[in-house]
């Protein structure tokens, strides 16, 4: 039960994090709710349509479909982080001075609510295949173990819902002030650690070179299935032995985000000026 | 073709040419598994060559194949089998497992 339990929140946890912090992000904005629920519908409805098409998605691309599409839906998801961050540079300060002032709801659009409603679509699209092929082994194993793994499953996603729901109160508590740079850095953080992720897997389909085969190994202090693991991986991007590529897209995901909020922050400013 | 189209096919072209000649001359191995169990639980390997990994799954139920040590994860959906290339090795002991049952599929590489 408890094997069960690990492995459902080892696949929960990513999606649970990162709806999270897509909600925190969005707190104060008007129908963030719908957005995001949209979000995981779709994600869980694209996760059963990954799960059966397992065998025509793996086949594709000469074998190679699989990578390649667990890169694609990173890197959809890597866009809309960063054009979200992007976007927020603008927007951001209006809302934060209404929040300090009234902590009333602001109306102000719903363009940045397109992109993090794909973002959680995508995260819980990657996740949730691979939690819908395991469930449902165990669904066919026979009726004599349905009931512990039952049980197992409940815990996993109990345990997962509950670390994000305390990551979502946790960052509620830092002042609106500085809500809005601790969210930025957040989502930037996530972007790049998954820019890193579908490096990997381009690097295990032989499309991209690994460019150093093992940069560190830190696999005997935080192993990358260790619960503490998995959750460093999602928020920062933690990864025990990377390659060398994955450290460059780190590097370039981060500053292409940045430079690229500096020069909308410019131009705004010229705007407001 | 407008011009970014055609620089981006050269690319793939490019890309491609470069891709394929490295399959072909390749070692290869083979990994079943049965009733979540691999077989065989141990594959010697050479160090320092690349080789191509192939995984039959002749499980109904899809298996994950899963290697922190050899940098790898591939879903192998019931009743067929995937294909990984792994880099070269340092000589060592490099486990997988099966994610979806672990306490029954693992097994390990031995690169010597």
């Amino acid at each position: 039960m408890l094997a069960t339990a690990v492995i459902v929140l080892r696949e929960v946890l990513e999606a649970a994090l990162v709806v999270s912090i897509v909600l925190v992000a969005t707190r104060g904005v008007v129908g963030r709710g719908a957005w995001i629920s949209y979000g995981i519908v779709a994600g869980t409805l694209g996760a059963l349509a990954v799960a059966a098409f397992a065998d025509a998605i793996s086949a594709a691309a000469s074998g190679l479909g699989q990578e390649i599409f667990n890169a694609t839906v990173l890197f959809i998801a890597v866009a809309m982080l960063g054009w979200h961050n992007v976007w927020m540079t603008r927007h951001g300060r209006e809302m934060a001075a209404n929040l300090k002032s009234v902590g009333t709801a602001v109306r102000v659009g719903d363009k940045p609510l397109y992109a993090l409603s794909i973002v959680v679509t995508m995260a819980v699209l990657r996740e949730g295949s691979e939690l819908v092929l395991f469930l449902y082994g165990i669904a066919s194993a026979g009726p004599g173990q349905t009931t512990e793994l039952g049980l197992g499953f409940a815990l996993g996603l109990a345990a997962g819902l509950m670390l994000a729901v305390g990551m979502y109160f946790g960052l509620l508590r830092v002042s609106a002030k500085h809500l809005f740079a601790v969210t930025g850095w957040l989502i930037l953080l996530l972007a790049a650690g998954m820019a890193a992720q579908g490096a990997a897997y381009l690097v295990q389909a032989d499309i991209l070179p690994a460019l150093g085969e093992t940069i560190w190994d830190t696999s005997y202090v935080l192993p990358d299935d260790s619960v503490i693991g998995k959750l460093m991986h999602t928020l920062v991007g933690y990864t025990a032995r990377p390659y060398g590529i994955q450290l460059g897209f780190y590097a370039v995901t981060l500053t292409v985000i940045l430079a690229l909020t500096k020069i909308t922050q410019g131009s705004s400013r010229r705007i407001a000026a | 073709m407008s011009k970014p189209l055609r620089g981006l096919s050269l690319v793939w072209i490019l890309g491609l040419a470069l891709w394929i000649p490295s399959y072909g001359q390749e070692l290869s191995y083979e990994l079943t598994i049965k009733d979540h169990r691999f077989e065989p639980l141990e594959l010697q390997v050479p160090a320092g060559k690349r080789f191509k990994l192939v995984v039959k799954n002749l499980d109904p139920t899809a298996e994950e194949f899963e290697s922190h040590d050899l940098k790898l994860e591939k879903v192998i959906p019931g009743r067929s089998e995937g294909n990984l290339t792994v880099r070269p090795l340092k000589p060592g002991i490099y486990e997988f497992v099966g994610e979806f049952h672990q306490k029954t599929a693992k097994g390990r590489i031995v690169a010597k």
